[in-house]
């Protein structure tokens, strides 16, 4: 496997424009020719799927919910990013650029991020005139709220739910396509496996969840937009349908899976209430920019409640660590914070597992009106959950996973290592490097949609040899032939244990083993349990029913089937990269009292250690087979236009 | 807690249906209503039998995609919330509870407790949008819009396309649904140039899918988990009346 980023020369600035001048173009009359199967509808899948109809081509587009509009982006709350510099706070195509190299602890890739920086702001243009309704002023203009990792306030918001407005808006433009019939459109469809056809991938199998039915479908390119993996840890925040099945099937069919271990941990969700938990519930990043972190200063305060632990007793130990950016300091570093204090034995509600949040100073500023106008409907969430009122007392928060920044590998024009593959959106590992900054990825799916694909499949379709293969091509009687057999070994193991308890177990394995902390120890643990807890899977697991309709407990089967694997690949990654950057944490490498950097005041103890010297790469993971080791592939980063340089947010 | 459940099990479309009950154990009251449902499928499964379907993915209240009916009220009849978001607190130690499946001749059954809503879908794909392609829009902020219109466009937009209005009216109606999504789009400047298009061809599909008409009983309001108005059905009688006398 030869992996080459195909960055365009020239200075960093102008890498997109020469690019989109070089690459070649398919004229109008000639994409009608061209069929593009889109796999996922979230705001990666249906941006894409939308603009490439409008553009002339193709379409099939898939998703395993009922309705397009059910995609996992409908639940990004916060907002999303753009460098339009609307409140004159000095934000620029380049800070935005920065702060996301710099969030991504200098593990992203400059020229991709780069190009996400200078497409943002067509994206509030595009979604403003499909009717998306940010929030604005009472002048008439969009109003702006700031995000962790920033000292501006560049972030766009639909109240606490820019997610959903976003994906509605794509949604829209994709009923629109589907209504004239340029894309066809399958929901309840599950994407089971890619079809290689000479070295290109050039269709897919999937599986109609209502019916049963297998069936093939041929392109002549398949985008791969299916989100990110976070449901390997069992509990997170991203809906319960949200799998590594599509993604990690291309990549046993070759496509090189890129830094697996590059996890996010969100500092603000609300704590496990027991063992029936089956997710976990964010509490927006945006509450950050009115409520302060804390925990009791002492231990024996821990049982109190909240209001009887005076002022001087409480640590508001992120304003106290992080003085410039305070409770606004970036995800990965806040999240270790947390951790770091409820290990201490200061963590507070059941099982001490838990900081507080609180919002007394804000509502005693602005007023339980103003609170409420800006985070009613995220109090409300809180309280239909716990049970209680956070305009009354404090929330209490915990750290959990929410994203991943890992995915399969691609080069500059978002092509994976298998040719024909492209993958878009959280799917890929492309732009948020080890940390992804709040507000980023609703930003980067979309840019990838509208304002990317668009213009790199065109150069692949002008380049290579035209070749829609028939779904006869005995390629595909080998593709669903695997596919049969996974569905059938599923549904005759007959085992003793559900689906659902070896997901709690393999999920609870990496949570501990290559959660928050990571070390030496704990991943060669993991490593030695996640083969055998695979192997008693495939005897001891039980599917109910048939494969001929409806099979819930089916389709949750092939995605722990898939997990059980991934979490190997996790773990192998995380082994490997022997250093701490962003949402990678190896305890064996942080800073301790003896680095200059704490000496001088420039970082903290215990805060992570890069080492650039041995690990300024990207992991490029090849599969060889089954049960077999996989090969390392390092795409080395270089850095032209920005220093590597110690994170601060002091 | 010692709950009965009356939960509604139907192997298809073409399956008459029917009642089932249990009695499940390990029931605490921090569960979810969802968490419940898992630990009887848990059991079930255990059991060697087959467990209920029922379609869920973002337990958040956000995705739409519970769809429950809970002791005859959509979603479960506590304030602006989903079945995903509905918490067994809620419920007495003793309770019988049934469990069914949005109930609805354009919703037909797929299996269990999972209905088929795609008509909403096709609803949106007949002008649920503003006709802007990708690319060429105007910088945004050259389009000043009220802080007000854009707050009530927001309330309509807010609709997370459940279903649970056309399950609780007794016509099986989907006016909030419908109203919701033209009086996003109406409301907003960006919208306004096909606004009798919109609402025409919108509602025509929706007749088209077999929704019952609406006698403005307030029900679907009563149980929207997003609270979406009535008041938005009223905004799309007018745009709608003005479109046809328009021709
Ligand atoms: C609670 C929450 C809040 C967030 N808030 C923010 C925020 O404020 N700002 C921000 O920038 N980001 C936020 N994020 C992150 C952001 O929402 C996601 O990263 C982003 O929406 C992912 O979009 P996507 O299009 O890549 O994938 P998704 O939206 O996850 O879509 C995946 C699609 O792939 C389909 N799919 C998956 N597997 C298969 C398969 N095997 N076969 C067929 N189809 C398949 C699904 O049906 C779906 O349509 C948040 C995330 C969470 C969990
Ligand atoms: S599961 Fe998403 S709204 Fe209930």
């Amino acid at each position: 496997m030869k992996l080459d980023a195909n960055i365009p020369s020239g200075p960093l600035a102008q890498k997109w424009e020469k690019h989109k001048f070089d690459l070649k173009l398919v004229n109008p009359a000639n994409k009608r020719k061209f069929k593009v199967i889109v796999v996922g509808s979230g705001l990666a899948g249906s941006s894409a799927a939308a603009t490439l109809a409008e553009l002339g081509y193709n379409v099939k587009c898939f998703c395993y919910q009922d309705s397009p509009r059910r995609a996992h982006s409908i639940a990004a709350q916060g907002g999303i990013n753009a460098a339009k510099n609307y409140q004159n706070d000095g934000d620029s195509v380049h800070r935005l650029f920065y702060d996301t190299i710099k969030g991504g602890d200098f593990r992203a890739r400059e020229a991709n991020v780069h190009r996400l920086a200078e497409v943002s702001g067509s994206i509030i243009d595009q979604c403003v005139a499909q009717g998306v309704p940010f929030a604005r002023e009472y002048g008439g203009l969009l109003d702006n709220r700031s995000f962790g990792g920033a000292q501006v306030s560049r972030t766009f918001y639909a109240r606490g739910q820019t997610g959903q407005q976003l994906l509605l808006g794509a949604y829209s433009a994709l009923s629109r396509q589907i209504g004239l019939g340029k894309v066809e459109m399958y929901p309840r469809t599950e994407m089971l496996d890619v079809v290689m056809v000479k070295g290109h991938a050039k269709g897919i199998i999937t599986r109609n969840m209502q019916t049963g039915k297998i069936e093939r479908h041929a392109g002549d390119a398949v985008i791969m937009a299916t989100g990110g993996y976070g449901n390997v840890f069992y509990l997170s925040t991203n809906a319960v349908g949200c799998n590594v099945t599509a993604t990690f099937r291309a990549h046993k069919r070759g496509a090189a899976f890129a830094n697996p271990c590059y996890t996010q941990i969100h500092p603000t969700c609300i704590p496990v209430s027991g063992d029936h938990q089956s997710k976990l519930t964010l509490m927006s990043e945006s509450l950050r920019n009115d409520g302060r972190v804390w925990v009791p200063k002492n231990k024996a305060d821990c049982g109190k409640a909240a209001h009887q632990i005076s002022e001087s007793d409480r640590d508001y130990y992120l304003e106290r660590k992080y003085p410039s950016f305070g409770n606004l300091a970036p995800r990965d570093i806040a999240s270790r914070a947390a951790k770091e204090v409820c290990d201490e034995g200061r963590g507070v509600g059941p099982g001490g597992l838990g900081v507080y949040l609180d919002f007394a100073d804000a509502i005693q500023r602005l007023g339980e009106d103003m609170i409420r106008e800006r985070y009613g409907n995220l109090f409300d969430m809180y309280e239909r959950i716990t049970g209680e009122s956070a305009y009354k007392q404090p929330m209490r928060i915990f750290p959990a996973v929410h994203y991943t920044m890992g995915g399969l590998w691609v080069d500059y024009n978002l092509m994976s290592s298998m040719p024909g593959l492209f993958v878009l959106g959280e799917a890929n590992f492309s732009d948020h490097g080890a940390n992804r900054l709040g507000a980023s990825a609703l930003m980067q799916g979309l840019a990838d949609g509208y304002f990317v694909i668009p213009y790199t499949i065109a150069h692949y379709f002008a380049s290579e040899e035209k070749n829609c293969p028939s779904t006869d091509h005995p390629a595909f009687d080998e593709a669903e032939a695997n596919v049969r057999g996974i569905v059938e070994t599923l549904l005759k193991a007959n085992g003793k244990r559900t689906v659902r308890s070896f997901h709690r177990e393999v999920g609870k394995l990496v949570w501990e083993n290559c959660g928050m902390a990571r070390s030496k120890k704990s991943l060669s643990e993991a490593l030695k349990r996640i083969p055998e807890l695979r192997a008693e899977f495939w005897e001891n697991v039980n599917v109910p029913g048939s494969g001929d309709d409806m099979n819930q407990a089916l389709e949750y089967a092939g995605r722990v089937a898939d997990y059980m694997e991934f979490a190997e690949l996790l773990c192998t990654d995380a082994l490997k990269r022997e250093e701490s950057c962003g949402g990678h944490f190896r305890v064996e490498h942080q800073f301790t009292d003896k680095d200059p950097e704490v000496k001088n005041g420039y970082t903290n103890e215990g805060e992570a250690k890069r080492n650039d010297d041995k690990f300024a790469y990207v992991a490029a993971w090849e599969y060889t087979g089954p049960n077999k080791k996989w090969k390392l592939h390092k795409e080395p980063l270089k850095y032209e236009e920005v220093k590597m340089s110690t994170r601060s947010y002091k | 807690m010692n709950l009965t459940l009356k939960v509604w099990r139907q192997k298809g479309a073409a399956d008459p249906g029917h009642f089932e009950t249990f009695q499940p154990k390990g029931i605490v009251e921090d569960m979810s209503f969802l968490e419940m449902l898992d630990v009887v499928n848990e059991e079930l499964i255990e059991a060697g039998k087959e467990p209920i379907a029922f379609d869920h993915d973002c337990r958040e209240g956000i995705c739409g995609t519970c769809s429950l009916v809970i002791n005859g009220k959509p979603h479960g009849g506590q304030k602006a919330t989903t079945a995903c978001q509905l918490h067994m607190r809620k419920f007495g130690k003793w309770d019988t509870i049934t469990i069914e499946p949005w109930r609805a001749k354009a919703f037909p059954v797929v299996k269990d407790l999972v209905v088929d809503r795609s008509a909403f879908d096709r609803i949106i794909q007949k002008g649920g949008f503003v006709s802007v392609g990708t690319g060429g829009a105007p910088d945004a902020n050259c389009l000043p819009i009220s802080k007000e219109v854009s707050d009530e466009a927001m309330d309509a937009a807010q609709c997370i396309g459940c279903g649970a209005c056309v399950a609780a009216c007794k016509n099986a109606s989907a006016m909030l649904f419908v109203s919701a999504k033209v009086s996003h789009m109406n409301l907003l400047p960006q919208g306004k140039p096909e606004a009798d298009r919109r609402v025409k061809n919108m509602v025509r599909q929706m007749d088209e899918e077999g929704f019952g008409a609406c006698t403005v009983t307030g029900s679907c309001e009563a149980v929207c988990p997003k609270e979406i108005s009535l008041n938005f059905i009223t905004k799309m009688n007018r745009d709608y009346g003005c479109a046809i006398l328009k021709g």
